[in-house]
């Protein structure tokens, strides 16, 4: 996909659905657009149908819950002078996100994301639509437009509890039958809440709390040192050359 | 006579055709298929969630265990969307390694699919034929990353190590006769890429070997012409990809349309059908063998041709030698940092796909800047293909449903994830 491809596409997109499509900054080069969940249907059936667009390939829907977006579990800036913490306590603040935080999130918590492909073009688009409200996160279907989206809507219900309006087959897809709860929010557990085993005495397999106890491995960190920061990356690293030498010494 | 209601049937999941663990509620009338309703999940082992919880290189291995028939392919889509991500490029001669094993691994699933597909409809010899030459691509897993299936060879950055100087050969064993054991060993006196080289001359002719028994087969003809028939736009509105989508007749192929690793530099064509049924996606598929077996050899020549590094010169990355890291105090730091808290990904998104063998292998990734991703997505190609399940099988007979199922390629590490 040549840039001058994307940009003239991204200028078509703008002119075209100047209010509506609203373009995000993508570090990957990539067309991606923020979208309020009432227009998706009909700018969707116009991305697909007229010829300047022809998305005609949904690629995939993706449910996305952002709690706990860029929360981490070990401090790494002014660590230094208290030290840092060696492992992560269940309960610790940070180990795992929680839904019951305080704070007004600064965007809702579900998005849906929807990659659509244009064959005539040769041209990947992006759309993010967050859903409206929480118990359920509602959403419109695009079914009617995409014949693909039944499944992979299909899945963000079964996984992230996102309602799909107008789907017609809502049922989950994945997860086991009488399956409850939705397995990929942040707040589920990774080991999960049931466990099964086979009941000697009562001869059929039973449904009991999970035994084991979750635990973190490998420390969530978000680190902001210089291969990170292009401005600080300008300058040569004279600390690191000679940390090697006097290694070597 | 009595008039017999429509009923339902119930298909799997242990039925030799449902190709793992698919279960299949198919209304029928008479031996007609009313409707199909595929239920799937049963493999379901929550892979994203998973490599939610690791550092980025720590999931490379589940990638393997998604489609398990074409391993190296999954991965090299997880690890193009790392890259994307921390804006890397690997160095050449891994990308050209990239895509030898992205076509032996495509060879390696194809021959997988003809096998089954040929045994779910009633021809037996086929799927002795293709395992012997699966066998071979098999110990070129070995050799090169030590597993024959899990490979976890394709790292962010290039591959793990170069290519092996010595193909092993098999350890002599009393129950095999003494010249058993040079057949076995066949082309294994070099390197590896000599042993792919030998593999690739002797290639064409097993292809033509298999086409013999199928392709001009009555019976094989009987059950897959006219079978399924998905027409273009309908493939396209139900988000086929790959042999599917081109067994339909639609020119598409990322290795053409969006090249990626080394594919720009390599010579040759994509097969498409006309009528879109289960025949033509299997010619599809046997030209397909052909074109890989292709690429293999110019990657081979490349290759021999072209030394040089595998893997990025960059210890944030990429772990030390371990020669060095004994001696150095700065290596042994960064291959303890890399292998416990791993590396920070910039905040951002990203979607990488590749022509998998199977079709669009896509990874979505959001990192908001953690050693982990804050969320992967696995795009399956098997799961349209089979959500299409229903439209494909209305109205044929109850043995068709298995030549679909087959047609499909269906394989449940990557459907359920």
């Amino acid at each position: 996909m040549s840039v001058a491809k994307l940009d003239s596409m991204a200028h078509a997109l703008g002119e075209r659905f100047g209010g509506v499509l609203r373009r995000r900054e993508s570090s990957c080069g990539e067309l991606s657009f923020d979208l309020d969940a009432p227009d998706l249907v009909n700018t969707a059936a116009l991305l697909r149908g007229e010829e300047e667009f022809s998305f005609e390939s949904l690629i995939d829907v993706c449910g996305v819950d952002y709690l706990g977006y860029g929360q981490v579990q070990w401090r790494t800036e002014q660590a230094t002078g208290t030290g840092f913490s060696r492992a992560v306590q269940p309960g610790d603040a940070g180990s795992g996100p929680s839904a019951a935080e305080g704070e007004a999130p600064a965007r809702p918590r579900f998005a849906a994301i929807y990659h659509l492909l244009s064959l005539r073009h040769n041209l990947r688009i992006r759309l993010r639509v967050f859903a409206q409200g929480e118990n359920p996160p509602l959403l419109p279907s695009v079914t009617g437009i995409w014949q693909a989206a039944d499944w992979f809507e299909r899945e963000a219900f079964d996984l992230f509890g996102l309602v799909f309006e107008d789907h017609g087959d809502l049922r989950r897809i994945l997860t086991d039958y009488g399956f409850i709860g939705h397995p990929f929010r942040k707040d589920f557990p990774l080991s999960g809440k049931v466990e099964v085993r086979y009941d000697e005495s009562k001869r059929r397999v039973v449904y009991e709390p999970v035994s084991i106890e979750p635990r973190t491995l490998v420390p969530r960190v978000i680190r902001d040192d210089h291969r990170y920061r292009p401005e600080l990356r300008a300058e040569p690293s004279v600390a690191e050359e000679g940390g090697e030498a006097s290694a070597d010494g | 006579m009595a008039e017999f209601q429509s009923y339902t049937m119930n298909f799997g999941p242990q039925h030799p055709a449902a190709h793992g663990v698919l279960r299949l509620i198919l209304e029928m009338d008479g031996e007609v298929v009313v409707r199909a309703d595929p239920h799937v999940g049963l493999l379901h082992r929550a892979t994203e969630k998973l490599a939610e919880s690791k550092p980025y290189n720590q999931s490379i291995g589940y990638m393997d265990r998604l489609d398990y028939v074409s391993m190296m392919a999954n991965e090299h889509g997880y690890v193009a969307a790392i890259e994307k991500l921390l804006g890397i490029q690997p160095p050449v001669r891994a990308r050209y390694i990239r895509v030898m094993f992205d076509e032996i691994t495509r060879i390696l699933n194809h021959l997988l699919w003809l096998g089954c597909h040929g045994l779910d409809v009633g021809a037996m010899t086929i799927f002795l034929y293709c395992f012997r030459e699966r066998e071979n691509l098999m110990d070129c897993y070995e050799a090169v990353s030590g597993t024959r299936m899990h490979a976890t060879y394709y790292r962010p950055g290039g591959v793990y190590r170069d290519l092996p100087e010595v193909m092993p050969k098999h350890l002599a064993e009393s129950s095999r006769k003494g010249d058993r054991d040079a057949a076995l060993d066949e082309g294994r006196d070099g390197s590896l890429l000599d042993f792919i080289e030998h593999f690739t001359q002797r290639f064409p002719a097993r292809v033509d070997e298999y086409e013999t028994l199928l392709t001009d087969n009555r019976i094989w003809k009987q059950r897959t012409v006219g079978i399924a028939v998905v027409p273009p736009e309908r493939a396209i509105n139900l988000g086929f990809t790959g042999p599917m989508l081109r067994g339909s007749g639609v020119e598409w192929d990322l290795r053409k349309k969006q090249p990626y690793a080394a594919y720009a530099d390599m010579d040759f064509d994509i097969p498409v059908g006309t009528n879109g049924d289960c025949y033509d996606r299997y010619l599809v598929r046997m030209e397909e063998l052909r074109q890989s077996n292709r690429m293999i050899s110019q990657c081979v020549d490349w290759l021999r041709a072209n030394p040089g590094p595998v893997m990025l010169d960059d210890y944030k990355l990429a772990p030390p030698k371990r020669t060095e890291m004994k001696e150095k105090m700065e290596s042994l730091i960064h291959h303890f940092k890399l292998f416990t808290e791993g590396y920070c990904v910039p905040e951002g998104e990203a979607y990488a796909a590749v022509e998998h063998p199977k079709g669009e292998f896509g990874v979505y990734l959001v990192s908001d800047g953690a050693n982990k991703p804050f969320r992967v997505k696995i795009r399956a190609p098997g799961f349209p293909h089979l959500a299409a399940m229903d439209e494909m099988v209305r109205g044929h007979m109850l043995a068709d449903v298995v030549a679909t199922i087959g047609t499909m390629d269906i394989v449940f590490g990557e459907i359920d994830r």
